[in-house]
C-alpha cells in the first residue's frame, strides 16, 4: 500500500499537465445554425448589389415561367423573376424582423433593468403596463396599431417592436432580480459606483447569455409576425417585396407555379430554423 | 492611547418581519441591542459569534448598507468589504483586470496604463502573477478568487477593511494561506482589520482583540489571552468547546 | 473480526464530456468493515467526492467512464443492472451532501421528504412510515419532531436541515453512511453537534460511515482510519493517530499544518 502510495505521489506531478488544453466536443448546433444563417446572410448581401433580374420588372411571356437556367425559381403571374424577388423580399423581412427586435430589446432592457434592480412603485406600476400589453396577441396589437397609423415597412416595425417590448422586459428583469443581491454588487456600491453604472455596466453583462437566447428567439417570433402580417396584407405593401408578402400572392397559383410559393416558404423556414438552431448553440458556449 | 478608527456606541438594528399570512401583524425584530465598541487604529479585531448572531448585520451597519439607530464614528475613508462567498463577490461576466480597475475607474484621476500599473501591483501583493488579469472568475479556484476580492477591497487603499467570513468558504489549506496574505497586508499597509468569523481557531492567530456576539449583544471583548484562558462568560468556554480548544 | 461490507479495487474515473477524456481518480482503494468510521481527506478537486458518488451509484454513466471494481457484499455496483443498484441506493447506502440548503427539495415538507426512501424501498403502511419518521426525526436529536415533520426546509437552520438529512438518509437503517463534507457549510459549534451526531449513528446501529473532509481535525475526532487524496489518487492512508503522528507525506504534514492552531505564546 505505502509502495503504491508513494507512486502515487510522484504521478501526482504529472496530472496538472494533461488537464491543460482539454477544448470542448464540438457544438453542431452553432455549427449547422451558423452556417444556414450565414448563407441566408450573404444571399441577402449580394442581393443589395446584384440582383438577375430587376425585382420589379415585369415580363408578360415569362408569366408562370418554370425552373429553369434563365430564372432559377421560376417567374410569378406577373413574369417577375422569383429568384431576384426573394432576394429583395428576404432582405425586407430581416429589416423587419431586426428593427423588430431592436426596438423590443433597446426599451424591454431598460423597462426591465429598472424595474427589477429598484422594485417598489416603479416596478408595480410598469410591470401592471407591461402584462396588459402582454395580454394581447402580439400580431392583434399590431393590428390596431397599423389600423391607426396606416401601413408599411416602418410601421410595422414599430407596431410589432412595441408588441415585442414585455417579454424582453420580463426576461431581463427576472434576471436583474437575481444578480442585485449579489455579493459583488454590493461590493461595488461600496467601492462608489452610482445606480445606472452598476445596472447597465455591472450586471447588464451578465444577463447576456439570456438576454441572447431570448433575442434569437424574439427574432424567429419577427420573422413569422412580419410574413403573418404581409400574408394578410396589413403588413408590407406592394410593390416592396417580402416574403411573407410574396406567399400570400403565390397562394392562388399554388399549382400553375408550385415553385413560387415553395421558395419563399422555404427560405422562411431556413431563416427561422437557422436562427432557432444558432440561439441553442449560443446558449452551450 | 492609540487614535480610534471606529467607534460605535448603543447601535441597534431592528426591522419589521415579512408576514406569512395577510392578517398577521408585521412584527419588529431586534437583530442588534446596545452594541457598543471601539477599534483602535491598525489592529485586528475579531468578531466571533454563530450564524444568526447579527455578525453580518453589524458589518453592514458600519457600511452605512442598512439603517441604524445610535451612533458610529468613522474615522476612515472608505471602509471596503470581503465577502465570505468567493462565488458571489466577483461579477461572473467580467475579467480580473476589469473587476480589479473599476474602484479607479470610479474615482477618475488615473490614465489606462496607470491603473492598469496600479492593478499589477497590486495582483502580485496579494500573491497572483500578471497571467491572472486576463481570466474570469470563472476560471479561478476558491483561494484564487478571495485573493482578487482581497486585491479589490485594497485598490482604493481604505484604512478600515471589514472581512466577513473570508475563510469560512474555503479548505482548511486554503484558509491558512489566505490568513497568512491577511497578516502580510495588515503589516504593510498599516490596515485596520474588523475580521468576522464562526470560528475561535481561525481568529486566534489573526487578532489582537476579540468581540463574542451572542443574539445580537456583545456577550464578551478583551484581548486574546483573556478571552482565550480567562474566558469570564459560559458561552464563550461553549464556543471554545466546540473548535475543539483545550484551555488548561 | 467484523465482515467486509465494501471493497472497491483499482476504481478509475474518466470524464467523456470533453475531446479529451480526464481522469479525476486514479487506482481507488478501499475497504470499509462493517461498524467502520472511514475517513477521506483532500482538497477540494483531489477526486475524494467523486469516488464516493461513484460508490453510492451517482454518477452518470453515459459522460464518465469507471474501471475497476466496486464491491458491496459481492455486488459489483459498476456492472450491476440499474434496478439492483436502485434498489441498494437509499436501502444499503445512503448518503448526505455539503449543501444543507440545496439538497432538500424546497417545495416539500420535511415528513415527506424523510419518508420518501420507505415509500420507495417498503411497502410500509402510512400510519408506520409516520411513525418511523417522527422516531428518527427524534433520533437525530431535533426538538419536537411533530413540528418539524410539518414544516418546510425555509424554516429550519442549516444545522436542522443536516439533521433532517441524515435522518432521511438513515431512516431506512442503511449498512453504509456517506458523508460528503457533511458540516463544511455549518458552524464551528454546530459542525461539533453534528460529528457527535454521527458517532453516536455508528456507536448504536452500527452503521460504516465513509467521512469526506478538507479538514483533518474534524476526521480526527471522528474516524479511526484515514485516507489521504491528492489529484486523484491516493497519496497515504493509515490509522488516524499514525498518520498525525508521523506523516509519511510532505502533503499530509501539509494538510496537519494548516489545521489553526491555539497555543499559548507569551511573544506574539
Amino acid at each position: 500500500m505505502s509502495d503504491k502510495a508513494k507512486n502515487n505521489m510522484i504521478r501526482t506531478k504529472r496530472v496538472k499537465v494533461q488537464s491543460v488544453n482539454r477544448s470542448k466536443k464540438k457544438n453542431y448546433n452553432l455549427i449547422v445554425g451558423g452556417s444556414i444563417t450565414g448563407v441566408i446572410l450573404l444571399m441577402i448581401l449580394i442581393g443589395v448589389f446584384y440582383t438577375p433580374y430587376d425585382p420589379n420588372a415585369m415580363d408578360a411571356s415569362a408569366k408562370f415561367a418554370g425552373i429553369s437556367m434563365k430564372h432559377l425559381m421560376g417567374c410569378d403571374n406577373f413574369g417577375r423573376d422569383v429568384f431576384s424577388r426573394v432576394l429583395e423580399g428576404s432582405r425586407t423581412t430581416l429589416i423587419v424582423a431586426a428593427g423588430t427586435v431592436f426596438i423590443g430589446t433597446f426599451f424591454g432592457v431598460i423597462i426591465g433593468a429598472l424595474t427589477g434592480y429598484y422594485g417598489g412603485v416603479v416596478d408595480e406600476v410598469l410591470m401592471r403596463i407591461n402584462d396588459a400589453i402582454f395580454a394581447f396577441p402580439s400580431i392583434l396589437l399590431a393590428l390596431v396599431f397599423i389600423s391607426i397609423f396606416g401601413s408599411g415597412k416602418y410601421h410595422v416595425i414599430i407596431a410589432l417592436g412595441i408588441a415585442f417590448i414585455p417579454s424582453f422586459a420580463r426576461i431581463v428583469r427576472s434576471e436583474f432580480i437575481k444578480c442585485k443581491n449579489m455579493d459583488y454588487v454590493k461590493s461595488a456600491k461600496l467601492q462608489g459606483a452610482g445606480d445606472f453604472r452598476i445596472m447597465f455596466v455591472h450586471i447588464l453583462p451578465n444577463t447576456l447569455t439570456v438576454l441572447l437566447s431570448a433575442i434569437m428567439i424574439g427574432f424567429n417570433n419577427a420573422v413569422l409576425a412580419e410574413a403573418g402580417m404581409s400574408f394578410l396584407g396589413i403588413g408590407v405593401q406592394p410593390p416592396d417585396a417580402s416574403l411573407g408578402r410574396m406567399l400570400s400572392e403565390a397562394q392562388s397559383y399554388l399549382f400553375r407555379a408550385p415553385s413560387y410559393a415553395l421558395f419563399p416558404g422555404v427560405i422562411i423556414i431556413l431563416m427561422v430554423l437557422g436562427f432557432s438552431l444558432l440561439g441553442d448553440g449560443l446558449k452551450d458556449e | 492611547m492609540a487614535e480610534k478608527i471606529l467607534e460605535v456606541s448603543d447601535l441597534q438594528v431592528s426591522y419589521l418581519s415579512s408576514r406569512k399570512t395577510p392578517f398577521e401583524k408585521k412584527k419588529r425584530i431586534q437583530v442588534l441591542k446596545d452594541v457598543s465598541f471601539s477599534m483602535e487604529k491598525g489592529e485586528i479585531l475579531g468578531l466571533v459569534g454563530e450564524s444568526g448572531s447579527g455578525k453580518t448585520t453589524l458589518a453592514r451597519a458600519i457600511l452605512g448598507m442598512i439603517p441604524y439607530e445610535g451612533t458610529i464614528t468613522k474615522n476612515a475613508q472608505r471602509a471596503q468589504m470581503v465577502f465570505q462567498d468567493p462565488y458571489g463577490s466577483l461579477n461572473p461576466a467580467r475579467k480580473v483586470s476589469w473587476i480589479l480597475e473599476e474602484p479607479l475607474r470610479l474615482k477618475g484621476g488615473l490614465s489606462k496604463d496607470e491603473r492598469k500599473e496600479k492593478v499589477i501591483a497590486m495582483l502580485s501583493r496579494v500573491g497572483l502573477d500578471e497571467k491572472f488579469m486576463d481570466r474570469y472568475p470563472r476560471q479561478l479556484s476558491g483561494g484564487q478568487r478571495q485573493r482578487v476580492c482581497i486585491a479589490g477591497a485594497l485598490m482604493l487603499e481604505p484604512s478600515l477593511l471589514i472581512a466577513d467570513e473570508p475563510v469560512s468558504a474555503l479548505d482548511v489549506t486554503i484558509q491558512a494561506q489566505i490568513l497568512e496574505l491577511f497578516q502580510k497586508i495588515h503589516e504593510e499597509m498599516g490596515l485596520s482589520i474588523l475580521f468576522i468569523s464562526h470560528d475561535l481557531r481561525v481568529v486566534y492567530q489573526m487578532c489582537d482583540r476579540i468581540l463574542i456576539m451572542q443574539h445580537g449583544q456583545i456577550m464578551e471583548s478583551g484581548t486574546v489571552e483573556e478571552v482565550y484562558f480567562h474566558h469570564k462568560s459560559e458561552y464563550t468556554g461553549k464556543l471554545l468547546d466546540a473548535a475543539g480548544i483545550e484551555v488548561d | 473480526m467484523s465482515k467486509e461490507l465494501l471493497k472497491v479495487t483499482d476504481l478509475n474515473i474518466e470524464f467523456h464530456d470533453h475531446l479529451i477524456p480526464e481522469t479525476v481518480v486514479y487506482d481507488f482503494d478501499l475497504t470499509l468493515k462493517e461498524g467502520e468510521i472511514v475517513g477521506l481527506v483532500g482538497e477540494s478537486g483531489s477526486g475524494k467526492s467523486m469516488s464516493a458518488l461513484a460508490i453510492a451509484g451517482l454518477l452518470s454513466r453515459r459522460d464518465m467512464r469507471k474501471r475497476g471494481e466496486i464491491l458491496f457484499e459481492g455486488v459489483d455496483l459498476l456492472t450491476c443492472e440499474r434496478s439492483v443498484l436502485r434498489k441498494i441506493q437509499g436501502n444499503d447506502i445512503g448518503v448526505i451532501f455539503q449543501e444543507p440548503m440545496t439538497s432538500l427539495n424546497p417545495v416539500k415538507k420535511i415528513g415527506w421528504q424523510v419518508e420518501e426512501p420507505l415509500r420507495i424501498h417498503t411497502d410500509l403502511s402510512k400510519e408506520e412510515r409516520y411513525r418511523k419518521a417522527i422516531s428518527m426525526l427524534a433520533d437525530v436529536e431535533l426538538d419536537d419532531p411533530e413540528r418539524v415533520y410539518d414544516q418546510y426546509p425555509h424554516e429550519l437552520s442549516g444545522g436542522m436541515r443536516q439533521r433532517v438529512m441524515i435522518a432521511a438518509a438513515m431512516i431506512c437503517m442503511p449498512k453504509i453512511l456517506i458523508a460528503d463534507e457533511p458540516t463544511t457549510a455549518l458552524d464551528v459549534t454546530i459542525q461539533a453537534q453534528i460529528v457527535e451526531l454521527l458517532k453516536r449513528i455508528n456507536r448504536e446501529k452500527k452503521t460504516a460511515i465513509l467521512f469526506i473532509s478538507h479538514d483533518l481535525s474534524l476526521v480526527r475526532r471522528l474516524c479511526g482510519r484515514v485516507l489521504v487524496m491528492k489529484n486523484g489518487y491516493i497519496v497515504e492512508s493509515g490509522l488516524t493517530e499514525e498518520i498525525f503522528k508521523n506523516p509519511k507525506e510532505e502533503y499530509t504534514e501539509k494538510l496537519i499544518a494548516a489545521i489553526p492552531k491555539v497555543t499559548r505564546k507569551k511573544d506574539r
